[in-house]
């Protein structure tokens, strides 16, 4: 049993016009074996979260803690977080020039291990994961998502999470872009990542409709850097209805978070 | 016409490589598409580039004419000069030849066929080498013949600054399968050029590898000539040398040939190593491919790659392609990339060309790093994995493992 903390963070980015404060406050705890969908509109700092968790340099911590098992998850280096057992499946996953997918997952492999994975189950079990994921057989010998669809990439990224078997996964708008047949394939990846048990899942998404296929315990509403509102899955059913518009910011924003504060003490 | 798409190919190799690019393609693909569009012929510019083996048929280059824009002439005034070779007090550079017995014949004076048959100077630097080399090491490998190891050319400079000039003549005789390394360690001003005739059905693998130490200065012409049905490989491997510019060019003496032009460079801080190739298909139903990849990494490195092909009227039936990837490293280098086609006739089985300059950033850093990998680890990854598809194709396994560690070398200066 994992748990990972967050609590009151603060983070910062540097901007043309000076430093713009994103996250501006925001704590959550996301135990193994539970899901948490982090939802709200575009430009609320949910993807900030997810890229400050993984350790992305160029978003700056400047207040609050996040630790994983007690451990200062911020003090570690992006890889050293990977080995810990964070896993962030990216929203835009980057082309990698000159190394193949299979070179790629071996190394990556190993190196979270600590050992290399022994050769024929190793091959056998990207094979097998592959083929739920309905990728082809010969992107194992292609570039790191070079020259991938943009599902093929988010197919991909769920492919690393069940080989990877992280601790925590968060799930950066991995629904974008997705039509319904991918949708389906990559919820059912995570689902069956889910359901060896040893995993704790924060999904971040704009759209309710990948909440069909991941059921998740908690839903957080985020807006303005901070979770404005908390609840279990019924809150995502209200904001399929209603929308964000009425966390729109200012005045009525704050009565929510009040509210909401009010609703979890 | 000529002069307007030289300026706007000038721009594919622009200093500002911002990801990936594939710029290089997209202006190149439009000239081609131009010309077919108007139903017009590329001009066969490439085929009418001055030959001679008169050292007053070639000026002193400027660096403003097309075969030398991308060079840094000024540093080259040693190797340009009409010079002998210093002797004093020894040779600029040392020559050791590894073959079986009997392979290597008498040196070749100029106009000593065959000498000159296939290789005729198409630059400065060519015309000064050949003219100051009065004996040109002649090297046959019988027909039939399969030597067990690698033929060896060892070229050792004895000193920076050093003038040395030479030209080998290269043989590989009717269905003979062979490979020949040509290996350059040490530093001086090496002018040397290489002229290899592939006999029919032959196959012959030359690997020239630019060992040399930072302060060499280097300058090439390789011309192959390849018999019917015979297959010819040249792979230029330049790691070391502050100026290094090679000169790869093939064509053919009968149909069913085929010729792969491959290189690899690696250029440091202040490196400039330039690799030109030029496929001739002057006959028909013959092949090639060519494929050159380089790495890049501090201020002012600069690598040029100028690859030419011409499919002439006759050469019904060709086969061709070109490519050309480099892997910018660090900030502040610089990779230009020009894949020229000219094509005579619509009748070839294909043409295809392309040209990317993809940068190793932040991004690229985080994604690998996100995933396990140590940065000085996902660094190797990426260069090993991109340089490893020419090195693969060297299968001589004891030079492929020195080549690796060499990349391995040049990646650790990277992390200092």
């Amino acid at each position: 049993m994992s748990t990972l903390e967050i609590k009151d963070l603060h983070v910062s980015i540097d901007t043309e016009q000076g430093t713009k404060e994103i996250l501006k406050g925001v704590s959550l705890t996301v135990r193994t074996g539970e899901t948490h969908a982090i939802m709200g509109p575009n430009g609320s700092g949910k993807s900030t979260l997810a890229s400050t968790i993984a350790g992305h340099p160029r978003y700056k911590v400047t207040g609050g803690t996040i630790t994983l098992d007690g451990e200062d998850v911020l003090a570690m280096s992006v890889d050293e977080r990977a080995r810990a057992g964070l896993f962030l499946a990216m929203q835009y996953p980057v082309e990698v020039p000159g190394v193949t997918m299979t070179n790629f997952l071996r190394t990556a492999k190993t190196a979270i291990d600590g050992q290399a994975p022994a050769l024929r189950t190793w091959t056998k079990d990207v094979k097998a994961a592959m083929q739920q994921l309905r990728i082809d057989a010969d992107f194992a010998q292609r570039n790191v998502n070079e020259g991938f669809s943009g599902g093929e990439k988010k197919r991909v990224e769920i492919l690393q999470l069940e080989l990877f078997k992280p601790k925590f996964a968060v799930l950066d708008e991995t629904d974008s872009g997705l039509d319904v047949d991918a949708l389906k394939i990559v919820s059912e990846g995570v689902n069956r990542a889910h359901a060896e048990g040893n995993m704790g899942t924060m999904l971040i998404t704009h759209y309710t409709r990948i909440l069909r296929y991941i059921k998740p315990e908690f839903v957080h509403v985020f807006v303005d850097g901070q979770i404005v509102e908390e609840g279990g899955p019924e809150l995502a059913d209200r904001l399929e209805e209603e929308g964000y518009d009425r966390y729109a910011t200012g005045a009525g924003a704050a009565t929510i978070a009040a509210a909401a504060a009010a609703a979890q003490a | 016409m000529t002069a307007e798409i030289t300026t706007e190919k000038a721009r594919i190799g622009a200093p500002s490589i911002a990801g990936f690019t594939e710029e290089g393609e997209g202006l190149v693909s439009a000239k081609v598409d131009h010309s077919h569009n108007h139903g017009v012929t590329v001009m066969s510019s490439r085929a009418e580039r001055l030959t001679s083996f008169d050292v007053a048929d070639f000026a002193l280059p400027t660096g403003r004419e097309e075969e030398w824009r991308f060079s840094p002439v000024r540093g080259l005034a040693n190797l340009l000069s009409d010079t002998a070779t210093d002797l004093d007090p020894d040779p600029a550079a040392a020559f050791t030849v590894d073959a079986p017995e009997g392979y290597v014949r008498t040196p070749l004076a100029h106009g000593a066929a065959p000498r000159g048959t296939v290789l005729t100077p198409a630059d400065r630097a060519a015309v000064v080498a050949s003219a100051n080399t009065d004996e040109a090491l002649h090297v046959v490998i019988p027909a039939e013949a399969e030597p067990a190891e690698p033929l060896r050319i060892l070229v050792h400079g004895a000193g920076a600054g050093r003038r040395s000039n030479a030209h080998y003549v290269l043989e590989a005789g009717a269905n003979s399968r062979s490979v020949v390394i040509l290996e350059h360690t040490g530093a001086a001003d090496h002018n040397g050029n290489l002229e290899v005739i592939v006999g029919e059905g032959a196959k012959l693998t030359v690997i020239s590898v630019q060992l040399w130490e930072d302060d060499a200065k280097h300058l090439a012409q390789h011309d192959a000539q390849v018999g019917k049905d015979a297959v010819y490989k040249h792979i230029a491997v330049s790691l070391g040398g502050s100026i290094v510019r090679l000169n790869s060019n093939v064509r053919f003496a009968g149909e069913g040939a085929e010729a792969e032009l491959l290189g690899l460079y690696f250029a440091d801080a202040g490196q400039h190593l330039e690799h030109r190739s030029f496929v001739d298909h002057n006959v028909a139903n013959c092949k090639s491919n060519v494929l050159y990849k380089g790495a890049l990494q501090g201020k002012n490195a600069h690598t040029v790659w100028v690859g030419d092909v011409l499919i002439q009227k006759q050469a019904l039936g060709t086969d061709s392609y070109e490519k050309n990837q480099n892997l910018v490293l660090t900030d502040g280098c610089r990779a230009d990339s020009v894949p020229n086609l000219e094509i005579e006739t619509g009748l070839i089985e294909g043409a295809g060309h392309a040209s990317s300059t993809g940068r190793f950033d932040d991004e690229h850093l985080f994604y690998l790093m996100a995933r396990g990998i140590p940065e000085e680890v996902a660094r190797r990854l990426v260069v090993r994995g991109f340089l490893n598809e020419i090195i693969q194709q060297i299968k001589v396994p004891a030079l492929e493992e020195r080549l690796t560690e060499a990349v391995e070398r040049e990646l650790a200066a990277t992390e200092n």
